[in-house]
C-alpha cells in the first residue's frame, strides 16, 4: 500500500528489565516477579503504567496471554499481541509493536516474559506446561501430530530434535564437536562478566566434550540452563522517545518466518527459516550483516547458534564450524556473540528470545556494564522458537544509524 | 521392550489399521501423483482430499541421527542407548523412526535401511527400521 512502507527507526525500545538470579530460582508468583520486572523497564524508560496503551505476552494466560496481563496491570489497550511462536515471539511482538506504533495504533507498548520452571519444578509441578487434556483429544481421534508420529520413538524434545540437525550438519560440513563446544566456551566468557548468571566458571572445549552425551552429538555443555526468569521491554515512538531520558535503541528492521513444527517436518535440517527472516530483517533496516557490532543470537543449544551464524549470513552455509573455532564470539573477540552469558550459561526459562532483546537494547543503550562492547552502533537479537521451527530476527540501531 | 501408548489419528486410520496386517501405507494425493508424510485430511502440497493409501517399498536411506543417552520417557529405559532417526523413504518422503538391530552408535548418516515391525499389544504395530544386510557399513553384529 502507498504510503504505508515500513520505515526504520520510526519505534524504539525505551526501557528493557531482567529479573535473573544466579541461583537459578526467583521468590514469588509468577504475576508479582512480572509486574516488578515491568515496572523496573518503565522506571527506566521515564514511564508509568498509565503510559501503556499496548501489551505484547505470550505465556501467563492459559487462554488470552496478553488481555489477561493487561487486565492484572489495569491496562485499558489499544493494542494488542499474544503471538506464540516459542522462544522467538519476542521479538515477533518487537517487529510488530514497531509496525503498530509506527502506523499510529499504539504509543507505548509493553513486552513481558516470566517463567519459573526451576522452582516450579522442586515444588512438584511440570516445569514447561504439559500437554493438559492431551487424553480427552485423543478420544476424539484428535491428536496432535508430535505425540502420534515423534514421542513413540522416544526421541527426547526438545534436545534430539537439536541433536538430528547437529548431526546431518556434521555429517554434511564436517563441523567437529570440538567447534560446537567452543560456542558454550565463548558464552561462559561473557557469563563470567554477568553477576546474574547462574553459570560464571571457566570453561574449556575440554570440558564441553566431557559432559555427559545426553543426544549425540550434543553433550550436557551443549545444551542450555533450565532456571527461572523474568524480562520486560518497553517500546514508544521515536517522536516521545526523543522526549525520554532513556537512550533509544532503535528499531531498524524485524522479520518473522518458520518453516515447520516437528523437527520430522524442518524441508532441510542444516537450513533454518532464519535465512528468510535474517536477510528481510537486515534489508528493512538498511544495514548490511558486516555493519552488525554485536550479535545476541538464540543459545538453546550450540548448534542453533552454528545455524543462525550461517543463515544470518555472516559465513557462508557449512562455515560456521571454522567461523567459531578461533574464539570470536567471546569477549576481546571480532565478533562478540551472545553477551549476556546466554541460554547456555545466564538463564533460559524456557523461552530465551526476551533476553536477547533486553541484552541487545543495553548494548546500544551502552549500558551493559563490564560485558559492554566498545562502539556499539548495530546489534541483532536473532530468535528461535520450537525445534529450529520459527524464527525472528530483530536489528536495533543507535541514533547514529537513522 | 515398552513404547508409550501409540496414539492414533483419525486422518491415519487407515495406516495403522494396516500395520496390523504389517503392510507399510503411505498416503499419496491422486491430483500430485506423489505421497505425502504424515497423514493429513488433504494433500499439503494442493490441499486436494483424493487420497490413495498405497504400500510403501519399506526401504530407505538414513537422513540424520541421533543416539539419545537419557531416556525420553519411563517407556525407554531399557533401551538406553538406542538411535532416533530420519529415514528417507525411497518413495521420498521423511519419516521418524529408531534404527534397530544394529549398534546404535554405529549408525551413519546415508546408511541404507529397510522396516521391520515392532508389535503393539493391540495388534497395530510400529514402524522400525534395521541396516540393509548387504551393507556391512555401520553394522557389528
Amino acid at each position: 500500500m502507498p504510503g504505508h512502507e515500513w520505515k526504520r527507526g520510526a519505534a524504539a525500545i525505551v526501557g528493557a528489565a531482567d529479573m535473573v538470579s544466579p541461583t537459578g530460582e526467583l521468590d514469588g508468583t509468577p504475576r508479582a516477579i512480572e509486574t516488578a520486572v515491568i515496572g523496573e523497564a518503565l522506571a527506566g524508560a521515564g514511564l508509568t503504567i498509565a503510559d501503556v496503551d499496548g501489551v505484547a505476552s505470550c505465556v501467563g494466560g492459559l487462554f488470552m496471554p496478553s488481555v489477561e496481563l493487561a487486565e492484572y496491570l489495569g491496562i485499558q489497550a489499544r493494542w494488542t499481541d499474544s503471538t506464540q511462536i516459542g522462544g522467538s515471539s519476542f521479538e515477533a511482538h518487537v517487529e510488530h509493536a514497531a509496525a503498530a506504533i509506527q502506523l499510529g495504533l499504539a504509543e507505548v507498548v509493553v513486552v513481558s516474559y516470566v517463567s519459573l520452571p526451576r522452582s516450579t519444578a522442586k515444588r512438584g509441578g511440570r516445569g514447561f506446561s504439559g500437554a493438559a487434556g492431551q487424553a480427552d483429544a485423543a478420544a476424539a481421534g484428535v491428536v496432535a501430530p508430535r505425540l502420534e508420529w515423534e514421542m513413540p520413538f522416544g526421541m527426547q524434545s526438545p534436545v534430539g530434535a537439536y541433536a538430528l540437525a547437529a548431526s546431518r550438519h556434521q555429517a554434511l560440513y564436517g563441523t567437529t564437536s570440538e567447534q560446537l563446544a567452543q560456542i558454550a566456551v565463548d558464552t561462559r566468557s561473557w557469563a563470567a562478566l554477568n553477576p546474574k548468571a547462574r553459570y560464571r566458571d571457566p570453561l574449556s572445549v575440554d570440558d564441553v566434550l566431557a559432559s555427559p552425551m545426553v543426544a549425540s552429538p550434543l553433550h550436557r555443555f551443549d545444551c542450555c540452563l533450565v532456571t527461572d526468569g523474568a524480562g520486560a521491554l518497553v517500546l514508544t515512538s521515536a517522536e516521545r522517545a526523543r522526549d525520554l531520558a532513556a537512550t533509544p535503541a532503535y528499531v531498524l528492521g524485524a522479520a518473522t518466518a518458520h518453516s515447520h513444527q516437528m523437527i520430522s517436518q524442518m524441508p532441510d535440517l542444516t537450513v533454518t527459516a532464519g535465512s528468510v527472516s535474517g536477510p528481510k530483517a537486515f534489508e528493512l533496516a538498511g544495514v548490511s550483516v558486516a555493519e552488525v557490532d554485536v550479535a545476541e543470537l538464540y543459545d538453546s543449544f550450540t548448534i542453533t547458534v552454528l545455524l543462525a551464524l550461517e543463515d544470518l549470513g555472516f559465513c557462508p552455509k557449512g562455515e560456521g564450524g571454522p567461523f567459531v573455532a578461533d574464539g570470536k564470539l567471546g569477549p576481546g573477540g571480532s565478533f562478540p556473540a551472545q553477551t549476556s552469558g546466554g541460554g547456555l550459561s545466564y538463564t533460559h526459562p524456557g523461552m530465551f528470545g526476551m533476553f536477547l532483546l533486553v541484552e541487545a537494547a543495553r548494548q546500544i543503550q551502552g549500558a551493559a556494564g563490564p560485558r559492554q562492547v566498545p562502539e556499539v552502533d548495530v546489534a541483532v537479537a536473532h530468535g528461535v522458537g520450537g525445534v529450529l521451527s520459527a524464527t525472528s530476527t530483530v536489528v536495533l540501531g543507535t541514533e547514529a544509524t537513522l | 521392550m515398552t513404547r508409550p501408548t501409540q496414539l492414533e489419528s483419525t486422518e491415519a486410520g487407515p495406516y495403522w489399521e494396516a500395520t496390523r496386517a504389517r503392510q507399510f501405507v503411505l498416503p499419496w494425493c491422486t491430483t500430485c501423483e506423489r505421497p505425502f508424510w504424515y497423514p493429513r485430511a488433504a494433500c499439503p502440497g494442493c490441499l486436494g482430499s483424493g487420497i490413495e493409501w498405497r504400500q510403501a517399498s519399506g526401504r530407505g536411506t538414513v537422513y540424520a541421527v541421533s543416539v539419545q543417552h537419557n531416556a525420553a520417557l519411563p517407556e525407554f529405559k531399557d533401551r538406553v542407548p538406542y538411535a532416533v532417526a530420519l529415514v528417507e523413504l525411497d518413495e521420498g518422503v521423511r519419516f521418524m523412526t529408531n534404527i534397530v538391530n544394529v549398534d546404535p552408535l554405529a549408525v551413519a548418516i546415508g546408511q541404507r535401511v529397510h522396516l521391520t515391525w515392532e508389535p503393539i499389544e493391540d495388534g497395530r504395530a510400529v514402524a522400525v527400521f534395521e541396516p540393509e544386510q548387504e551393507d556391512s557399513s555401520g553394522t557389528d553384529l
